[in-house]
């Protein structure tokens, strides 16, 4: 297939117009096509990394272009800081929730929808809706109208009709009911989305499969979803839960606008905020945690990969 | 075709407007300051306020800067309970401020980020609150301008208290008492906002402590603060305590809107709190803690600095001198035509007659009698580590004495830093 089209050349059109010398070069066309996106990258993610490694070496208060070298002190700082190691609990308390919980509703939800005979596009459009709201709208909702601590709070009614006291969710860390707006609000928030991802990932799954399964004898329903839908989906899963990970890393939202003025449910990026942008502003110490982050979920990333196999060939499946 | 020889053909259309587009998207770059476009021969001034509650304060800041003409002043008005970080993290900028609202808090002046302003002042110095100048005062030299004083303390709902057959509290402890009998299956007994932190000077000043000592010493961690702050962590747990309110202390709508019998707020929301209530509101200070105790009000407030690393240092003090010393007009429509609030100044806060009877007065009266003005060397920093204290022994549970100790290895950091 030819990659440019030709017109039909108008019979008034004698000789070639400059124009088409510049169609016709691949190189500037490469880069005209990719040069705004990469200027982006650059500017907005490649720059602030290395400016965040270069500010981690320094001891840089109140400033982002500063002249002390500290080496690797402000490393030993942040290691040695028990708010950023406690953040690194936080996560994992919340990662080990939020990833299998949301993999599995997104996954009963795109099965669900899969059956659906009639109005799937409705439903799969219902689900996926809430992707669009911002985790700040989503946080304020359900911080100020579902969950808030007073008797018309949505939660605190429907707990009051069975007779259950007015709770404060957000207020007291003991018993953590933080915890459950948190994640609730983030499966209602994430939830459609990857719903979406396994969605197509079934419809690719070949009907053959499921006949060739039925003629050897197995029966619908569970042994076909063991051995068939689960196997079929690997890929998709691994990707859905590495996406998982990474956003759950990203926490940061729903967490800064519930919880606020707490010492804890604090993940890596609320303390990090809290640590370059605080009242020290303390952008080296903060950029060494960062580094630390990064590092951290590479690390975690690679050996992911390693156990599930993402990003193998199709042929080791 | 006709279409093949007109020069709008599909392909140029889009060249031109991705060529629109990104030109659009440069521009935007550099346009968006918050300082206006052109390049005319007036100053523009760039001023910080945070976004206060009551209806009308926006457009009588936004007023009053139009009614200046010698700088085209803009006003950012910033929402969200973060201002100081906000302002701290754009103070670091070039798109920082050149005057902006704030407490007194010394590393500011300490870093040079604010400007002297004691020749402005010197003039009309006498007609400050002899507190409110001695605030803002490092080493004999005046750095900012106060605006707005705003007594903190509680209002209550007279009847309510009648009809649990009590008398406003005038310890903690009866604080909790009263919280317990005024708790109904409908109305909290109290509220202190909902992460107490509005509460913690109170509580300290009125355990017969202070923040900080005369020679820059922690004063708070004494055995009265660690009794109080057990209380308070009695009274989080006792169910008594208004929680997670959609809005916080400095919003009537607890107490207005029935949620809570005593709420902690300030004198702003007075007039919001009177035409919800009528008459059956009273005020009271925070209690006694302890028996060595006295009642306490925070005497807070908001003043106006000029960024000294600004670009237009002059010109925003010219600009601070017009509207908060010389206009006194605007100075007393500011005080008292939304939320009340005292005015520094001694001929303003005589003229106004609002504030000369009924409640108001009584507020006045508490704001004497039991105020307590900001220690211009308590800084952001400590107050974060007392708010983090609070956290950890109030809400979290956690050992007083273990989270004083953290807290006073954060302010003698700080203390060291600021102080030597």
């Amino acid at each position: 297939m030819p990659t440019t089209t030709t017109r039909p050349v108008p019979a008034r059109a004698a000789g070639p117009r400059p124009r088409r010398r510049l169609r016709g070069s691949r190189t500037l066309n490469f880069w005209l096509f990719t040069g705004p996106f990469l200027l982006g990258l650059a500017v907005f993610v490649y720059v602030p990394i290395g400016w965040s490694l270069y500010l981690s070496f320094f001891e840089a208060r109140f400033t982002v272009t500063p002249s002390e070298f500290v080496g690797l002190g402000n490393y030993r700082e942040i290691l040695a800081d028990s708010g950023f190691m406690g953040s690194l609990g936080t996560f994992t308390v919340f990662a080990a929730f939020i990833v299998p919980t949301t993999w599995a509703i997104s996954l009963g939800l795109a099965l669900l929808v899969n059956r659906l005979r009639f109005m799937r596009a409705f439903y799969r459009s219902v689900f996926f809706l809430p992707t669009a709201c911002s985790y700040v709208a989503a946080s304020l909702i359900w911080k100020m109208s579902l969950f808030n601590g007073v008797r018309f709070g949505l939660a605190n009614t429907v707990l009051g009709l069975f007779g259950v006291d007015n709770t404060a969710w957000l207020a007291s860390p003991d018993p953590p009911w933080y915890w459950l707006v948190i994640i609730t609000a983030r499966l209602w928030l994430q939830s459609g989305f990857y719903m979406i991802l396994f969605l197509a990932a079934l419809q690719n799954i070949p009907q053959e499969l499921y006949e060739a399964a039925a003629i050897d004898g197995a029966r619908p329903g569970w042994q076909t979803f063991r051995h068939i839908t689960l196997p079929q989906l690997r890929a998709t899963s691994t990707a859905v839960i590495l996406l998982l990970l990474v956003a759950a890393y990203q926490a940061f939202d729903e967490f800064f606008n519930l919880l606020s003025k707490t010492t804890w449910g604090r993940p890596p990026l609320v303390e990090l905020y809290y640590t370059a942008l605080g009242q020290d502003q303390n952008y080296g110490k903060g950029s060494a945690g960062a580094v630390v982050l990064t590092v951290l979920i590479c690390v975690v990333t690679l050996f992911q990969g390693r156990i599930m196999g993402f990003g193998r060939g199709e042929e080791s499946k | 075709m006709s279409a093949h020889s007109s020069t709008w053909d599909r392909r140029s259309i889009l060249r031109a407007a991705a060529g629109l587009a990104a030109a659009g998207a440069l521009g935007a770059c550099g346009g968006n300051n918050g300082r206006g476009g052109g390049s005319g021969s007036g100053k523009r001034l760039v001023q910080y306020f945070h976004a206060y509650g009551e209806p009308g304060t926006e457009q009588a800041i936004k007023r009053y800067a139009k009614a200046y003409s010698k700088a085209d002043v803009t006003t950012q008005w910033i929402t969200g309970s973060n201002f100081e970080s906000k302002l701290f993290a754009s103070l670091l900028t070039d798109q920082a401020p050149d005057l902006f609202e704030f407490h007194p808090q010394i590393q500011l002046v300490r870093s040079g980020q604010v400007a002297d302003l004691t020749d402005l002042i010197a003039p009309v110095k006498d007609d400050f609150n002899r507190a409110d100048i001695q605030s803002h005062t490092v080493d004999g030299k005046i750095y900012g301008v106060r605006m707005i004083d705003d007594p903190q303390f509680f209002f209550y709902r007279k009847s309510m208290l009648q009809k649990a057959g009590i008398e406003p509290p005038r310890t903690l402890d009866e604080l909790v008492e009263a919280a317990a009998k005024l708790t109904t299956s409908k109305v909290k007994g109290l509220f202190l906002g909902n992460d107490l932190h509005a509460v913690i000077n109170p509580l300290i000043w009125s355990a017969g402590a202070d923040t900080l000592n005369e020679k820059n010493e922690i004063a708070y961690h004494t055995d009265a603060v660690i009794a109080g702050l057990r209380t308070m962590r009695k009274l989080f747990t006792s169910g008594h305590l208004l929680l997670d309110a959609p809005a916080d202390f400095w919003d009537p709508s607890a107490l207005s809107q029935g949620l809570c019998a005593i709420q902690f707020s300030g004198m702003w929301a007075m007039p919001q709190f009177q035409q919800a209530l009528g008459d059956d509101l009273g005020i009271m200070p925070f209690p006694k803690v302890g028996d060595a105790g006295r009642p306490s009000v925070y005497n807070g407030g908001w003043s106006v600095f000029v960024n000294a690393k600004g670009k237009n240092v002059d010109a925003a003090k010219e600009y601070v001198k017009w509207l908060w010393l010389d206009r006194k007009e605007y100075q007393e429509d500011w005080a008292t035509s939304y939320g009340f609030h005292i005015p520094p100044r001694t001929s303003i806060a005589q003229a106004t007659g609002k504030l000369k009877s009924g409640l108001p007065a009584e507020g006045v009266r508490l704001f004497n009698e039991y105020g307590h003005f900001d220690n211009i060397g308590w800084t952001q920093a400590m107050i974060t580590a007392t708010e983090d204290l609070f956290a950890d022994c109030v809400r979290k549970g956690g050992d007083p004495e273990a989270a004083l100790d953290r807290c006073d290895k954060t302010v003698n950091a700080e203390l060291k830093k600021l102080f030597g």
